[in-house]
């Protein structure tokens, strides 16, 4: 069964000038863990927005739980936990009394759920008394996962939460998301961080308010899969002019220490490749062939959908 | 219903929290009612005189000393050059020059007609015309002494004489503060009201905790009620205080009662709540909010005739002064006060100040929206 519904939604900013979102369609299924993946300004708080009722679409139409995004707002609000992209709790507020202030304003106790928050609760336990503002950035999010959790939420809308907290902590949180969905929650969770997607049974890639690819990650990578070389050599800015002036060649961008290049004739073409780079005369070449990651089939996408647009 | 009572439990606990808030309430009005009221005095006094004496008669002596005797004017100058004494009115040491002619005493007695001139500094214009004023009635009066000492049997031949008692109602002894601390308070509760719930608004929007609470079931009559009675009862909290002060710094206490002080405030309140509401419709950021609240301080002021009466104004500044809902509680407060007017006598202003409330809370709701777009 679809826990969230997406139809056909389109938003625009700006009386129409700024297109936020264009058609964008997907379901996410009860009980799933489902990443919304793409780099800033994709449009994925938008999303956020326009499924806790805080937007209304221009098109199309969505449901949560059932309920319609537009005219059951009500209805929604009562059973979704949202956890936006900005730290947005009250500072002044200890944070025992957040959490009881959130846990008031949905009618229930801290009590009675409990059992949802108590395994990230005991690590912010020492410190309830403690003002939420001059909490550190890792504990601001378990304390902002605890209020979005307090009622029991059906639905859990978490907008970019590991944006800005250190690796340790970003693992944590994913191990407390793996957590919550066995406690059958669904939730859908974005982020800019391509290596979390691996965290999710279902992730949608996402950029400039399209959705480029739905499924999971494996069928993704092997939708995808082509030949890949990474290519390394001293004179690095004047290698990836060489390679991008090959008539063979499809893309070629830096990833990290490497450059990733990508051939018209896939496998056929290495020999030639290989040769033509040495005739360059580079310092250290080193060349192997690469299964891409979610980064290439994510950058591959993206150039795709320029030379559609 | 509940929600609500969680909301102003929360709100409170913030306000208690906050030292910026708790010093604007209390210390505020203590600051404000004992500054203003000592700094912006209108009564004028210690003008500074020079007398350009070219007769040094008997005569011309009597009338300096009748100036300075008169408390009004201080003897900045007494010379003989009206030349030097401009000098002294470029330093600012001289507000008025009065010009005792050659023969001022002969002419007096011999043609029974004498001339003087007065030059007065109108930099500053109130004091330049209270000041030739103030002089033009003592010499008047210098003039009627002198002719009776002139006419030689008074009770024979007498003289018609206009005598002028008078009498001023409800402000005997000319007190400015008797006119301004009332004023001060009236301008205290409106910062208070106005300005404090249009900050508090904007502050939740800054941090984001509205977008928390606008997914939450909580209904938006239910956030801002939250957010208005806090600012209700500080605002009451605020003018009692003031009134406090008022009492114990200046010995001021309403000639009428305080219940009629409190329903006004209270109503009043409402209103000015309604526009701190409107304010953080508009503003963003509290930033915005702050120079919004500056604006509109300004115009309130300077339209709200508190330091200038509405009357003088010009008939296109006195109708707006009929839409700047602290007139009518500036009024109102003085007329309790100084006055001692109850209830029935303001009913006009009490109309005008619900139909503030009214109107501000529904402009401000109607802008308000739970969600965007």
């Amino acid at each position: 069964m679809a826990e969230v519904k997406v139809r056909n939604i389109s938003k625009t900013y700006e009386k129409g000038t700024v297109q936020a979102l264009k058609n964008i369609e997907f379901e996410v299924a009860s009980g799933e863990l489902f990443g919304l993946i793409g780099p800033d300004g994709a449009g994925k708080t938008t999303l956020f927005r326009l499924l806790t009722t805080l937007l209304v679409p221009d098109e199309g139409s969505a449901t949560v739980a059932g309920f319609d995004i537009v005219t059951d707002l009500w209805d929604i609000r009562k059973i979704v936990g949202y956890m936006p992209g900005r730290f947005s709790l009250y500072q002044d507020l200890s944070v025992e009394e957040n959490l009881n202030f959130f846990a008031t304003v949905f009618n229930t106790t801290v009590a009675e759920n409990y059992h949802l928050i108590k395994d990230i609760y005991v690590q912010l336990e020492p410190f309830k008394h403690r003002l939420a503002g001059k909490l550190s950035g890792g504990m601001k999010q378990k304390l902002a996962l605890c209020c979005a959790l307090v009622h029991e939420p059906k639905v859990l809308f978490l907008d970019e939460p590991t944006t800005g907290v250190d690796p340790v902590s970003r693992k944590e949180f994913w191990d407390m998301l793996d957590l919550l969905k066995k406690k059958g929650i669904t939730i859908v969770v974005s982020t800019p961080y391509m290596d979390e997607a691996s965290r999710c049974d279902r992730i949608a890639l996402i950029q400039k308010g399209e959705i480029l690819e739905i499924d999971t990650l494996p069928a993704i990578l092997e939708k995808h899969e082509r030949p890949l070389f990474a290519i390394r050599a001293k004179d690095r800015y004047r290698l990836i002019q060489e390679v991008r002036a090959y008539e063979e060649t499809v893309s070629c961008y830096a990833f990290g220490e490497e450059n990733h290049v990508v051939l018209k004739n896939d496998l056929e073409g290495e020999t030639e490749f290989k040769a033509y780079l040495k005739d360059k005369g580079f310092e250290g070449l080193s060349f192997s062939r690469i299964a891409p990651n979610i980064e290439d089939v994510f950058i591959k996408l993206m150039l795709e959908q320029e030379t559609h647009a | 219903m509940n929600n609500l009572l969680f909301l102003l439990q929360k709100e409170f606990k913030q306000i208690f929290r906050d030292p910026a808030i708790l010093r604007l309430i209390f210390l505020m009005p203590i600051i404000q009612l004992i500054l203003i009221p000592l700094a912006a005095d209108y009564e004028i006094k210690q003008i500074d005189i020079s007398v350009v004496d070219h007769d040094h008669s008997s005569y011309s002596r009597r009338l300096t000393n009748k100036l300075v005797a008169s408390g009004y004017f201080q003897l900045a100058e007494y010379n003989n050059s009206y030349q030097k004494s401009m000098e002294t009115v470029g330093e600012g040491d001289t507000d008025i020059i009065l010009t005792i002619p050659q023969n001022f005493e002969k002419d007096l007695i011999k043609e029974s007609a004498a001339k003087v001139h007065i030059a007065a500094d109108a930099v500053n214009g109130v004091r330049a015309g209270l000041g030739t004023a103030y002089a033009g009635q003592i010499i008047a009066e210098f003039n009627r002494e002198v002719r009776e000492e002139w006419v030689q049997f008074p009770r024979m031949n007498p003289l018609p004489l206009i005598e002028i008692t008078s009498a001023n109602w409800y402000n005997p002894h000319f007190s400015y503060y008797l006119f301004m601390v009332p004023g001060i308070l009236a301008i205290l509760v409106t910062m208070v009201g106005a300005f404090l719930t249009a900050l508090n608004i904007v502050a939740e929007k800054e941090v984001g905790t509205i977008e928390q609470l606008n997914v939450t079931p909580i209904k938006k009559y239910q956030f801002i009620l939250g957010k208005l009675i806090p600012f209700w009862v500080l605002g009451l909290v605020s003018i009692t205080l003031g009134m406090l002060v008022a009492w114990v710094i200046f010995g001021i206490i309403p000639v009428g009662s305080y219940f009629t002080v409190y329903v006004f405030s209270a109503v009043y309140l409402l209103g000015v709540l309604g526009i701190g509401l409107l304010v953080s419709t508009f503003a963003e950021t509290q930033q915005q909010a702050t120079l919004f609240a500056f604006f509109f301080m300004m115009v309130f002021i300077l339209l709200g005739g508190l330091y200038t009466p509405v009357e003088s104004m010009p008939e296109w500044a006195q109708w707006l002064t009929k839409v700047n809902p602290p007139t009518y509680f500036i009024k109102v407060i003085r007329a309790v006060y100084i006055k001692g007017s109850n209830f029935s006598d303001l009913l006009p202003e009490f109309y005008a100040m619900i139909a503030f409330a009214f109107g501000f809370n529904f402009l401000a709701v109607r802008n308000y929206r739970k969600r965007s777009a």
